[in-house]
């Protein structure tokens, strides 16, 4: 495959952005959530 | 999960859902499946294009990640004008504004990536001020420079209000960006798919491995964006628990100091 460098990079900055992104929000919400009541969630 | 704070950990245990609940969790298992199956198609099964040759790859990252970062900008518009219309006023419609164009910042990003990987092969340039790349990089800029006056301080509804007025301008770029290709003489390609008087000759699998990473990409932004303006909530209770503690403290020594 021509230019498999530029390819497989596009991929793994796509998935990797979203993957890194999608940590960063779980781990901000756990810490915050240590100090919020259970029942304040309106989603749970 | 340890914590130090001994008033509040009751309320957390282990396996306690933070931003989840039984839907995200079914949508992250099937985001899982269709991305797995999107790299496959992607990288290894569809077949390359007569002209662009193999980096047309990288074009079922990059095409989905614009769209999806214009849909994110347009629903932080929406909501937006939903926190400014007194009927509909609720600070829910500025976090899903905020979530959604983190987001959209998020996936405006990876287009531009993704987008100058694919020049370099196909221009031999990283970057060059084309009008679409130009006014693409200005909207990337200009949310990034809303995401940092929704960062500024002040109350949640001074917050809410200006950043609000600040969306409803910034999502008057995106006809600017999307018509760029049509207004001024430009390196980009028109639109493909969807465009205005397109025929469209395209293979099949090609199509639907393009069609399965906009279906990923729109899956991904609703978990995220989900999880994103929940966590902005539980930052909201945080900030009001805080305010809520200092008054009642400046009260107790107000009234120690008038005893």
């Amino acid at each position: 495959m021509d230019d498999a460098g530029f390819i497989f990079a596009s991929y793994i900055i796509t998935f990797g952005a979203v993957g890194a992104y999608a940590l960063g929000i779980i781990r901000r919400a756990r810490k915050s959530s240590r100090e919020v009541p259970r029942d304040e969630r309106p989603w749970l | 999960m340890t914590t130090t704070d001994t008033n509040t950990s009751t309320n957390s245990s282990p396996r306690d859902r933070v931003t989840g609940t039984p839907f995200t969790r079914g949508l992250g298992v099937v985001i899982l499946a269709g991305m797995t199956l999107l790299i496959i198609l992607g990288i290894f099964v569809s077949p390359a294009d007569v002209n662009q040759g193999e980096s047309v790859r990288i074009m079922y990252a990059h095409v989905p990640g614009a769209w999806l970062a214009y849909l994110a900008f347009v629903v932080t518009g929406i909501s937006s004008a939903a926190y400014l219309w007194k009927r509909t006023r609720s600070l829910t419609w500025d976090r899903i504004a905020g979530a959604s164009a983190e987001v959209g910042v998020l996936f405006m990003g990876i287009s531009l990536v993704t987008g100058s990987l694919w020049g370099r092969i196909t221009w031999g340039t990283y970057w060059t001020w084309d009008a679409r790349l130009t006014t693409t990089a200005f909207l990337f800029v200009t949310y990034i420079g809303y995401l940092a006056v929704r960062g500024l301080g002040g109350t949640h509804q001074q917050r809410a209000r200006r950043s609000a007025v600040l969306a409803l301008l910034a999502v008057l770029e995106i006809p600017l960006v999307h018509f760029s290709v049509q207004l001024w003489n430009t390196l980009h390609q028109e639109a493909s798919v969807a465009g205005r008087g397109t025929d469209v000759e395209m293979d099949g699998l090609m199509l639907f491995t393009l069609f399965l990473g906009v279906a990923v990409f729109t899956l991904m932004y609703v978990w995220l964006l989900l999880h994103r303006q929940r966590s902005l909530a539980l930052d909201d209770m945080l900030d009001d628990s805080g305010l809520d503690n200092a008054l009642t403290a400046r009260r107790a020594e107000a009234q120690g100091v008038a005893r």
